[in-house]
């Protein structure tokens, strides 16, 4: 068959050799919190220049594959996400790994992104076109219900108080606001100040945000940062598969959340992994393990976000609209090698489309080898250096990570103040992550809101626009869903427990 | 054989460089100008990776190095829709070595309303290469077949037709208020973040037309059809498209792009980038490239950039009164 003949085209010993560059330095990249998979991406575009254009396709692929699964290595290790992806994998993550089981934990991450970003380059290569027709049905109305569901799982995330954790989504959401807004270009929050203008970068806020309160943890106790794992372990592979085989169903279905979330333009890999691990939190029968070092929730991460990778292509490919911001620098790379994108790269291109996508599945599945490699390494040394040299040389990273984002010194600013508030907050049970989803889902929400309000009002019915089309419903019903399921639960557990003093 | 070919290019360059350096400038050349450029020159993008400034900028990469034997080195500073970037401009090393993309109407319009940090007449801009002309785009299955069919829907309904475009007070807001006030018709006009969402928008059916460019159709043909393009002439990819001059509205313009140096950089240096520059846009590969992604190339160099500003800032200023930017 020609897809499969083209398919193998990705097999030849440069494409070969480019995956397994590539993948190694996306993880490398991704390893190292604010070098993103976006940045990656774009550092090697003018290398790929000279290749030919299937070849520069795969190397780029590869890199962005990698980076996506690397940035488990900071999240698991440092209590960082390496990228916005791996946010949800700090959650149960940096728990194993204080616990000793962090080369387990970096094994499940292993085995999760492969098996995510075999099963999101399956729906590229199989569902492509219909799925990017399902992608236009999200108009503005639909992101905005999306971004209020997404603002649901607080009550998911945030462990213990609920009302602490909208706390934390209220300040997320008023950072959010800051610098020159996209609808009205009103300049909000910037103080005269015109570093502020650019608003608060999310990545350099998810680092302050995490990393610097793991820093000065650090500083202040003086135990060691990771339990040191007992001798002559291995890689915990059999450990880890039999734990995958475990949660087989939850891997499938954080696979599925992270290709269908990928395929919109505009939400990512870091809202997939949240969405997966809240729903793998709420149906799984160990949902109080969730936060304290579940190997579930680790796998419910990892298998969503680099399922993200195969699902964003898909909008990138078939609709010429980049589903991530990695999308957009390879669908720009594309142009400048002078390829069109559209239904023509699954009709007159597909000896470079499929190509691409043999070259992402062989990337994928190199993550493996290469992944337990270098993550047995980095796990090794983590644990291993000792704390003074650790913490300069993670607090050095971070502020290089920093500007390196944006080329700006002031995000390095607004990365330490965060951080210093966020260390204090998390003092007084206000978490991170309600923060951070705050800052990511404010704007989609405040967009949309505004955008469907004015195409409601030139159609004359402001509320049909918002309730009147079945998808918008069908995305109200899950609102009510996440909003009453904690309730309902936390109703019968009380109840439950009164029947049990009754007796 | 490439080497030769190298090599001649290189000194037409240098000999291009000179001869501009000294006619225009009128003095002897300062110390290294003959020289320069003889290291990498950092090109920064005040956008995300993957935009029009990206890409367009990508495409300039391959033939300065062909020109000068140096990269150019591309960087991005998002944020503030440019403004992070052209505000910090000025503070960067005058030595020639920077060079910054400029975009038009951006760097006329964001000081006319709140201080974004930089004013335009503070950037020196050197060579404006292309634009990416508006063009007002609706759906393969559209009703309105022609410009006429569109506003004659929105005279019957004003405010009933939505059009998106990227952004508030950017090219696409601009375009779309000139366009109402030529036409004499009222649309609502839906603000996105990027062209990209403003697109999606149009190919969902959640907006009737969208405010986009050439490329904008260039790179969704199959899907999307322009009403009509404002360019003096039809662009060469569409002739079948007219332009809103030929229909009967004078207007044309769009999304410019270009580059300027920090404030403190020599004349002859910037005076020799420009030349560069011009000689990259000459190139008839890279003609080629620009005019299948859909733009069109201009040529306004150094020496003729005060003119070009001022008649830019004489158009710009008109709408932002009507749009109430300015009073």
């Amino acid at each position: 068959m020609d897809t499969l003949s083209f398919m193998a085209a990705a097999l030849s010993p440069v494409n070969l050799m480019l995956a397994v560059v590539g993948v190694a330095a996306g993880i490398l990249i991704g390893a190292l919190p604010g070098l993103s998979a976006t940045m990656a991406v774009a550092v090697l575009v003018p290398v790929t220049f000279g290749m030919s254009p299937e070849s520069a396709l795969i190397m780029l692929g590869a890199i962005y594959t990698g980076a996506i699964y690397g940035g488990s290595y900071a999240a698991i290790l440092v209590n960082t996400p390496g990228t916005p992806s791996a946010i949800a994998t700090t959650f149960d993550g940096y728990p194993m790994a204080k616990r000793g089981d962090g080369d387990l934990a970096v094994t499940l991450s292993t085995l999760s992104s492969m098996v995510g970003g075999l099963m999101g380059a399956l729906a590229l290569l199989t569902l492509a076109p219909l799925l990017a027709q399902i992608a236009l049905k999200f108009g503005p109305v639909e992101y905005f219900w999306l971004a209020i569901f997404g603002l649901t799982l607080i009550s998911a995330l945030s462990e213990g108080s609920t009302l602490k954790g909208f706390i934390g989504a209220g300040l997320g959401l008023l950072l959010s606001t800051v610098g020159v807004s996209v609808i009205g270009a009103d300049i909000r929050y910037a103080f005269g100040s015109q570093f502020l203008l650019g608003g608060v970068e999310t990545i350099s806020a998810l680092i302050g945000l995490y990393c610097v309160p793991v820093l000065i943890d650090l500083v202040a106790t003086p135990s060691a940062h990771l339990k040191p794992p007992e001798k002559g372990r291995g890689i915990r592979l059999g450990e880890g598969l039999s734990l995958m085989w475990r949660g087989k169903f939850n891997a499938l279905r954080s696979a599925v959340i992270g290709t269908a979330v990928a395929i919109l333009p505009g939400a990512g890999g870091s809202i997939a992994s949240l969405v997966s691990y809240s729903e793998a939190r709420r149906t799984s029968t160990r949902s109080d393990n969730f936060g304290k070092g579940e190997p579930d929730g680790v796998i419910a991460t990892e298998t969503a976000n680099n399922a993200t990778v195969g699902g964003g292509f898909i909008p990138t490919f078939v609709l010429g609209i980049p589903g991530t911001p990695p999308d957009a620098v390879i669908l720009g790379a594309l142009l400048v090698q002078g390829f069109r994108t559209g239904p023509e790269m699954f009709t007159t291109n597909v000896s470079v489309t499929y190509t691409f996508i043999g070259g992402l599945f062989i990337a994928t599945l190199l993550m493996l080898p290469i992944g337990l490699l270098i993550g047995r390494y980095a796990f090794k040394s983590i644990v291993t250096i000792p704390k003074a040299l650790l913490v300069p040389s993670i607090a050095f990273m971070t502020i290089i990570g920093t500007y390196a984002i944006r080329n700006n010194p002031f995000d390095v600013v607004v990365m330490v103040v965060l951080g210093i508030v966020g260390w204090v907050l998390s003092r007084y049970g206000v978490k991170p992550s309600p923060i951070v989803l705050g800052l990511i889902l404010g704007p989609i929400a405040e967009q949309g809101f505004v955008q469907g309000y004015l195409i409601g009002n030139a159609s004359g019915s402001v509320f049909g626009a918002f309730f009147g089309q079945p998808l918008s419903l069908a995305i109200i019903a899950m609102v009510l869903l996440s909003v009453l399921f904690p309730l309902w639960r936390g109703w019968r557990q009380r109840s439950s427990k009164e029947t049990a003093h009754g007796h | 054989m490439r080497q030769i070919r190298f090599k001649t290019l290189k000194t037409a360059a240098l000999l291009g460089g000179l001869l501009s350096a000294t006619t225009f400038a009128g003095l002897a050349t300062a110390a290294g100008v003959e020289d320069f450029p003889d290291r990498n020159i950092q090109y920064i993008i005040p956008f995300g990776p993957g935009g029009e400034s990206d890409i367009s900028a990508r495409l300039q990469q391959k033939y300065f190095q062909e020109i000068t034997g140096q990269q150019l080195i591309i960087q991005y500073m998002a944020g503030g829709g440019g403004a992070v970037g052209w505000s910090q401009l000025n503070e960067m090393d005058g030595d020639g070595y920077t060079i910054m993309g400029t975009n038009l109407p951006h760097i006329i319009l964001k000081p006319m309303g709140k201080d974004p940090g930089f004013k335009t007449e503070d950037l020196k801009n050197f060579y404006y290469f292309h634009y990416s002309p508006d063009a007002l785009i609706v759906r393969n299955d559209s009703p309105y077949k022609t410009l006429d069919d569109l506003i004659a829907a929105a005279k019957k309904a004003p405010g009933s037709v939505t059009v998106s475009g990227s952004g508030t007070q950017s090219a696409n807001d601009i375009a779309n208020r000139r366009f109402e006030s030529l036409a004499d018709v009222k649309t609502t006009y839906i603000p996105f973040k990027g062209t990209g969402a403003a697109v999606t928008a149009l190919l969902g059916g959640q907006v009737q037309a969208e405010w986009g460019y050439t490329t904008t159709a260039a790179n969704h043909d199959d899907k999307v059809r322009m009403l009509a393009v404002a360019a003096e002439q039809r662009h060469p990819l569409f002739p079948d498209v007219p332009t809103f001059k030929e229909l009967g509205y004078n207007m044309t313009g769009g999304a410019y792009r270009g580059m300027a140096v920090p404030k403190g950089t020599p004349e002859d240096v910037t005076l020799k980038l420009s030349g560069i520059f011009q000689q990259i846009n000459q190139n008839p590969e890279f003609r080629k490239k620009m005019q299948d992604l859909g733009f069109v190339l201009i040529d306004v160099p150094y020496m003729k950039m005060a003119d070009f500003m001022a008649k830019r800032r004489a158009e710009y200023e008109k709408v932002a009164r009507e749009m109430g930017i300015i009073d």
